[in-house]
């Protein structure tokens, strides 16, 4: 099997992730194209290990399957809070940044 | 060698496991978790007795020195350097297991009825009994880290603990300001393992102590720094001079806490690293300046020592002139150390402990019974020894052990620490000692006078009133409270009989001075042997022992004694003394040392100097930016656009107005537009290093 | 002899790579339905079976455990939150115009296209046609995973450590966020 199989199809998932942070509105959408991003990092991360023969490369995608565990608490949370004050989740209306 | 020495790691698990378990269901407990903190500590108390026995049994059947009990496991890895976690047992690590579980214990029942019905009932006791387990952790700690941990777990129960009742802003502030002067010395503790490891190659404590006392070394000027970056741990921990300012304020946490805190946890906690690290610190901080040989810990217990006394005079609470007393003592076991004195500073912390917490034990049973909470000795205290008499009792046992009266356990310890400092040429810190003596005999005789005898003022009057309309004549705390009381003031008379040196009672010595690889013997860095006890050289002090305890009894009695006396707000009327209290009063300006010069002096000038460099020169450089491409711009309108090009694109001009409008909608607070221009950018950095590299 | 068993894995490699086309495939409709469906429920879904797709890929790799855990924790803890905030957020349930930026995907498509060409090209200039040695024997099944627990508890042992601490830092970071008071 190539290693570039598995290289190339993370990088379409990274490529839709980013598309859908980029054009989603709702939160929680972009959270799951959080989601896609940080799994295309893992099959590259899995791909290379296999390549390398080490397991490096499996720890550490455990590692991120935790973190993003916890980024998705946390998000959500956050999202939840925000509707909570605001009763919309829209980023559109979350501009107080402006600069 | 003995189940219990082999089973010590079970002495700091079991109030940890405590610990979570009153977290988890103390609330649906009946007695609120209060019953699980109890009957862990006893759980401690007792293997920690056990493995006291056999440690003497060890000790004994040993000839000469005994070996420390190591017991490990391997707690992680990073690269070569493995390190542990287990329990060292040696005579030091024994007599401290057994002393703050004695202690906890007592403390706890106490707290049962102290804190009863408080909000943060559950909460209080999940704290101090994980506050135990940290001091237990520590004590048995076979290297630095597990010292570190132990250490840092009391820093964060001193604060939940001190800080218990927050929602008063000056608890909390007090939680914090304890939590940060120690953290500061913290730092030192992180540098000073950091610096031990770089010498030593190792962090098992046992290891470096022989290393440091043979001298297997490189660089002693290292070692010197990396006992000083210890020391200011110690500082910080103990109440030290100049960081002693936090443990006064740490009085505003639950009385318990206090005496807790005070007697055998935390602020011993710094003197015990001394003592653990020992050869590291007597090797390190050997000072050699203009001829003179001294050690730099003997400075500052000295200094100490005085200081404290000194401010102990002027405070009106009880607990405040117990707190600096606690550091005035701590300076005494410090500069025992100093001096090389290792076995009468250990023996210190362990009488002290006793008379110490029933000190404190009391003057919370005054201010829970007979003062309505509070501690104010000059307006809620005063005439409570007939109607506290168990709380009486106890508080006068205690007061003369630390007074240091013959044949009370203060005396034995004290008294062996000055007589050391003078034996080993210490000549200035034996007076140190003696006129420290003298000044905690006589702050102590106008604390108890004030709070025992004369006539009873504010709520204290209230209370003996109360008590004469029911026709009782006493009325004392209930049995959690007295019970400890009277077992810690029997202890604070006899405990010194261990190590009475009048006698030749060394048992002490014996048993605690095994395997700790204190630098006996011959040597450049030996220890020198303790002094014989001879009853000549103890006079000076005991004549200036009594002669503290005559003036401070006829000062209060002529200031304090009655109205119209003509001493009465001396200090307000004659303009040295009042200076002289006022400076007192404020702690010899430390505080505001702290706040005013240096937090006010470093931060602001450096919050100003940034502020400044952001107002003038990045503005300026921005705006002159800004100035530069607009004037470009108009050059460019003016010129090229309007001569050459002269409106042929009328959308040019828009470019002239300068970057800063162009890059404004880039700020747009929207997170899809940061996002765009993140992925954005990286997109055009990859293309641009593909192009580059291609 | 020789000659077999080079056949036998080539057989294997052609079967690897048609499920390997297969799931990726799903994987990638699966992708694009997250970030353009019109339902929030669809999308939630879709993501699903992403997921369940690189569990799969993982195994091709010789990852058991990391897919187990991938299934374990994706589709079972993270999934079960992002449908928890579909509904506490109260989305509409069927069809909704809201979901994206207006003209967003002016701004998305050239991003993620420009990203797609400069990580394609570098793939395929970089690795071009290297291949994945041998079939994962003797990285599959006990001895693997003995390694793998081996190598978190010692040489990345710190990182966990770090690890632990963000996960207790996140729940009790959710818990303040979301709590009522």
């Amino acid at each position: 099997m190539l290693i570039n199989e598995f290289l190339l199809l993370g990088a379409v998932l990274f490529c839709i992730g980013v598309y859908g942070v980029i054009a989603r509105k709702n939160a929680v959408l972009v959270l799951m194209s959080i989601e896609l991003i940080l799994n295309s990092v893992n099959i590259n991360l899995l791909a290379f290990d296999r390549l390398n023969g080490g397991n490096d490369g499996a720890v550490f995608a455990l590692y991120i399957i935790a973190v993003a565990a916890a980024e998705v608490g946390v998000g959500l949370a956050m999202v939840l809070l925000i509707f909570r004050n605001r009763k919309t989740i829209s980023l559109d209306d979350l501009s107080e940044m402006k600069g | 060698m003995g189940w219990f020495l082999e089973h010590a790691w079970l002495i700091p698990a079991i109030p940890g496991a405590a610990f979570a378990l009153i977290i988890l269901i103390g609330k649906r407990m009946p007695r609120g978790g209060s019953e699980i903190g109890i009957a862990s500590m006893l759980a401690a108390l007792v293997l920690s007795a056990g493995a006291a026995y056999q440690w003497i049994e060890h000790v004994n059947s040993s000839d000469g020195e005994a070996e420390a009990v190591l017991n490990r496991w391997e707690w992680f890895r990073i690269g070569d350097l493995k390190v542990s976690i287990g329990s060292h047992l040696d005579g030091l690590a024994v007599m401290m297991l057994l002393l703050v579980a004695f202690i906890s214990t007592l403390v706890q029942i106490y707290s049962t009825e102290y804190v009863r019905g408080d909000r943060r009932y559950t909460h209080y006791f999940a704290s101090i009994t994980l506050f135990s387990a940290g001091m237990l952790v520590m004590v048995l700690a076979p290297n630095m880290v597990q010292l570190l941990l132990g250490w840092e777990i009391m820093g964060l129960c001193s604060f939940l603990l001190i800080g218990h009742w927050w929602e008063e802003r000056v608890n909390s502030e007090a939680a914090l300001k304890a939590f940060w002067t120690v953290r500061v010395g913290d730092m030192g503790l992180l540098v000073g393992i950091a610096m031990l490891l770089s010498i030593f190659h190792t962090l098992e404590i046992g290891e470096i102590n022989e290393a440091a006392a043979s001298g297997d070394f490189d660089s002693k000027r290292l070692l010197m720094w990396a006992a000083v970056a210890l020391f200011i741990a110690c500082i910080g921990k103990s109440g030290q001079f100049p960081l002693h300012t936090w443990l006064p304020d740490a009085m505003a946490g639950p009385t318990p806490v206090s005496s807790l805190l005070h007697s055998s946890t935390m602020v011993v906690g710094g003197v015990f690293l001394v003592a653990r690290l020992y050869p590291v610190f007597h090797v390190g901080l050997d000072m050699n300046i203009l001829g003179q040989h001294f050690n730099l810990i003997a400075v500052i217990g000295g200094i100490t020592v005085l200081i404290a006394a000194g401010l102990a005079f002027v405070q009106n609470d009880i607990k405040r002139v117990l707190a600096y007393s606690t550091v005035s003592q701590l300076g005494y076991m410090m500069m025992g150390l100093g001096v090389g004195a290792w076995t009468a500073a250990v023996f210190h912390i362990f009488t002290h402990a006793f008379f110490k917490c029933c000190l404190f034990l009391c003057a919370g049973s005054v201010a829970h019974t007979g003062s309505h909470h509070s501690f104010d000795m000059k307006k809620d205290m005063g005439g409570l020894r007939k109607s506290m008499p168990i709380t009486f009792a106890a508080w006068i046992a205690s007061t003369l052990a630390l007074c240091g009266i013959p044949f009370v356990s203060g005396f034995f310890s004290k008294d062996e620490i000055i007589d050391s400092a003078k034996h080993n040429d210490y000549k200035v810190f034996y007076l140190v000692g003696i006129i420290g003596a003298f000044m905690t005999t006589a702050y102590m005789t106008r604390a108890t006078y004030l709070t025992f005898f004369g006539k009873a003022r504010g709520a204290a009057a209230h209370f003996v009133h109360e008590l004469e309309h029911e026709h009782k004549t006493t009325h004392d705390s209930p049995w959690p409270i007295t019970v400890p009381l009277v077992i810690l003031g029997l202890l604070a008379i006899f405990s010194g009989y261990l190590n009475a040196a009048p006698f030749k009672w060394h048992w002490f010595e014996r048993w605690t001075e095994s395997a700790i690889g204190l630098p006996l013997g011959e040597g450049i860095f030996a220890l020198p042997h303790p002094p014989e006890f001879s009853w000549t050289s103890a006079a000076p002090g005991l004549v200036l022992v009594a002669a503290g305890f005559a003036v401070s009894l006829l000062l209060c009695r002529a200031v304090f004694g009655s109205e119209t006396s003509p001493l009465r707000g001396l200090t307000e009327r004659n303009i040295a003394l009042r200076a002289g209290h006022k400076f007192l009063v404020n702690k010899y300006y430390l505080d505001a040392l702290y706040e005013k010069v240096i937090v006010h002096g470093i931060a602001y000038p450096i919050s100003r100097a940034a502020y400044w460099t952001n107002q003038h020169i990045i503005d300026a450089v921005v705006n002159t930016v800004g100035k530069a491409g607009r004037r470009t711009g108009d050059l460019v309108y003016k010129y090229i656009d309007q001569l050459l090009v002269d409106g042929a694109v009328n959308g040019s001009g828009t470019t002239a107005r300068g970057a800063g409008g162009a890059l404004q909608p880039v700020q747009s607070g929207k997170v899809n537009m940061y996002g765009a221009l993140l992925f954005g950018a990286a997109a055009v950095g990859g293309l641009v290093l593909v192009l580059v590299n291609s | 002899m020789l000659l077999s068993a080079v056949t036998i894995a080539t057989d294997i490699e052609v079967a690897q790579t048609i499920g390997f086309g297969i799931i990726a495939a799903m994987m990638i409709a699966g992708a694009l339905n997250v970030v353009i469906s019109k339902n929030v429920v669809h999308a939630a879904l879709s993501l699903v079976m992403v997921m369940a797709g690189a569990s799969a890929q993982y195994l091709l790799l010789a990852a058991e455990f990391v897919a187990v855990t991938q299934v374990l924790v994706y589709i079972g803890a993270v999934m079960v939150l992002f449908l928890f905030g579909v509904m506490l957020t109260r989305a509409k349930l069927g069809r909704d115009t809201d979901l994206n930026n207006e003209k967003g995907w002016m701004l998305a498509l050239p991003i993620a296209l420009l990203l797609l060409g400069v990580m394609s090209f570098v793939l395929i200039k970089g690795f071009d046609d290297t291949r994945i040695s041998g079939s994962g024997e003797g990285k599959i099944g006990g001895a693997a995973n003995v390694l793998l627990s081996d190598r978190i508890f010692s040489t990345y042992a710190l990182p966990f450590w770090a690890l632990s601490f963000v996960l207790l830092a996140a729940v009790i970071g959710g818990i303040v966020l979301a709590r009522k008071d």
